[in-house]
């Protein structure tokens, strides 16, 4: 024990005096933070939206009206002519394109019903869909308040849409939790790996294996002050970032998400020992971690959802520690998830952590 | 006289390179005994099996008593090693770099303390004693890497090429520093390529294509080979080596 402290002494003393490292720590993830939510901000307005009717009606006049006035849209065209429409498509001046039939109005007085038609353009397949989905969304109301209008109907059933645990579509709040989670991983594997990395190739970490040092001292040793500067950069990054910036307000506890920060860091560290013990050079090192980092943040659902990944990626972001990191951050931040809801995260988590560690551990030699 | 290194048909092959072979030798409490060889002869792989920081292919050791295969982490709580890199903490101050090395040998605080100003004043480094390692000149960084190796009195000590690349007057008292210790009853082991040092040794092995060629004190070496200098004996055994250094 005494050991440990003495070794995690020296390596304090080694970061705080790297000016090279201290900045990587603490300033890159903190502009990363402020900039990356900005970039990736998904919300979408200026839908280009072109409309096909060749009879305007009083109803149509009024659905048109409905769908300009919901500021998602930007009418681009209305014409009478499907081809024009399908033209613009192809053009790519429009994104969706609505034909409401020339007799909308006669088929909903007398047969109760009507019909209209919504094209997406593919190419910009997100924007296209998302505008689909507040299109259909409009159209719903209107057909609710026609049934109220023509059945005098006061207490329909009342359908809405709406965005759970993110009410406001708010994208730095879907973001920034995601974000800072990945910029935990980089500190806890990425530096850890290359600490260690860097002794071998000093030749110091000769000159410990050479003491009756335990194995498991020094490697707790080097793992403790990554884990204090794991838990310093999410604290900063979270209360002053995003709390304080993108005003993010936790609807679950913050000690939860500590908790689970505490498993996920000694986790990521395993994987940055583990990596230290294959690499002879910082730079085999730094190109390892690289390639686990680029996997891990790519198949994490930051920034695509899992859910629409193809089968093999849905498995692949299954052994990645980070996906379930950013899954809990969310739950716990937008929608106020409880220790029952995570439970099964945590115990991943703790899989991840014994893996990682078992395996460094075991690869790791004083005596080659 | 008491043994405190026994080895017998010592090897260590990386594939089919025998780095080190056959090597038997033994080396008695207190002595100075120096290891060598031109480059590549195969010093620091035999060094590194004594030391327990590499498993032997083949063949028998005791280091203090404890045996190579199965006693590493015994050995290393009762030896000190300088190695051929050097190997103390750059960014860490000289006080600093003796503090964590006698704290993971598990001296105390206060033991630590008492040991570390005691040595900073008979080296005469108080001046340095708080500055960066990486700033003191090298003929100093080598006498501290000794002084921290043996810090913590250790039975055996092994040095090697404690003194590459200093000066003459500062090898001259980097020896001073080694009969210091052997003085203390700490049997040295110790690689060099200067012949001169080679004469300052109780005695000497030869290693030559990571086989001991030749053991004796540097007088009966030299009469052995009918020379007048350590030079010329090196230069007889080694001119027959095939290996190039590397
Ligand atoms: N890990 C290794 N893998 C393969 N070959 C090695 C390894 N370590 C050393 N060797 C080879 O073993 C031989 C002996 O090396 P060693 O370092 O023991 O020589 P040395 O006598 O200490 O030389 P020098 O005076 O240059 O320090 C060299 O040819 C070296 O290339
Ligand atoms: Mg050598």
């Amino acid at each position: 024990m005494r050991n440990i402290l003495y070794i995690i002494e020296k390596e304090f003393k080694h970061i705080l005096r790297n000016r090279s490292i201290l900045p990587a720590i603490f300033v890159a993830p903190m502009i990363q933070l402020i900039i990356m939510p900005l970039a990736a901000d998904y919300e979408i307005k200026n839908i280009n939206l072109a409309i096909v009717s060749g009879h305007y009606s009083s109803e149509t006049q009024h659905l048109i009206q409905k769908i300009t006035c919901s500021g998602f849209f930007k009418l681009v065209k209305e014409t009478s002519s499907f081809e024009e429409g399908k033209e613009l498509i192809e053009k790519d001046q429009a994104d969706l394109v609505l034909q409401i039939p020339n007799d909308l109005e006669e088929n909903l007085v007398k047969e109760k019903k009507g019909k209209v038609l919504i094209f997406v353009n593919a190419i910009n397949g997100t924007k296209a869909n998302i505008g689909a989905t507040y299109l259909s969304s409009i159209l719903k109301t209107y057909n609710l308040e026609f049934i109220q209008k023509e059945f005098g109907l006061t207490n329909p059933v009342d359908l809405r849409y709406s965005n759970w645990y993110n009410k406001f579509m708010n994208y730095p709040f879907f973001i920034v939790p995601g974000v800072l989670v990945t910029l935990v991983t980089m500190i806890g594997a990425y530096m850890c790996a290359l600490n260690i990395v860097k002794e071998k190739e000093l030749g110091t970490i000769e000159q410990i294996n050479v003491t009756p040092i335990k194995k498991h001292e020094f490697i707790l040793g080097k793992l403790i002050p990554f884990w204090i500067i794991g838990f310093f950069v999410f604290s900063v990054g979270f209360f002053f970032i995003g709390m304080g910036i993108y005003g993010i307000r936790p609807l679950g506890s913050i000690l939860l998400l500590y908790l689970f920060l505490a498993v996920f860091l000694v986790a990521v560290l395993g994987l940055g020992l583990l990596i230290s013990t294959y690499s002879q050079t910082q730079q085999q090192a730094m190109s390892v971690a690289f390639f686990f980092m680029m996997i891990f943040m790519l198949m994490s659902g930051l920034f695509t959802p899992i859910e629409s990944m193809p089968n093999w990626a849905i498995t692949m972001a299954k052994f990645n520690p980070v996906t379930y990191f950013i899954e809990v951050m969310r739950m716990v931040v937008l929608k106020g998830s409880g220790f029952a809801d995570i439970s099964g995260h945590l115990l991943k988590m703790l899989g991840f952590a014994i893996f990682f560690n078992s395996w460094a551990v075991w690869n790791y030699r004083k005596t080659v | 006289m008491q043994t405190v290194i026994h080895t017998e048909n010592l090897c260590k092959a990386f594939g089919d390179f025998k780095a080190a072979y056959n090597i038997s030798f033994e080396v008695y409490k207190g002595e100075i005994f120096g290891f060598l060889g031109a480059n590549g002869a195969g010093k620091t792989t035999a060094m590194k099996m004594l030391c327990g920081l590499s498993i032997p292919s083949s063949g028998k050791a005791t280091v203090a008593g404890f045996d190579v295969w199965t006693q590493t982490e015994e050995i290393k709580r009762n030896i000190g090693y300088m190695s051929q890199k050097f190997s103390l903490y750059e960014d860490l101050t000289v006080l600093e770099n003796l503090k964590f090395f006698g704290g993971i040998y598990g001296m105390s605080r206060a033991e630590i303390k008492e040991k570390s100003q005691q040595l900073v004043h008979e080296l005469g480094i108080s001046q340095f004693a708080n500055r960066l390692v990486k700033s003191i000149p090298l003929g100093w960084k080598q006498k501290l890497a000794f002084s921290v190796a043996i810090f913590h009195n250790p039975a055996i000590v092994f040095l090697d090429e404690p003194t590459g690349g200093v000066d003459p007057i500062t090898r001259r008292q980097f020896w001073d520093l080694i009969y210091q210790a052997a003085a203390r009853g700490i049997t040295v082991f110790v690689t060099t390529h200067y012949m001169d040092e080679a004469e300052y040794c109780d005695r000497i092995s030869m290693m030559v294509d990571g086989e001991i060629k030749a053991l004796d004190t540097p007088e009966n070496l030299k009469k052995q080979f009918g020379v007048e200098t350590m030079d010329e004996v090196f230069y007889e055994l080694a001119r027959k080596a095939q290996r190039k250094g590397d």
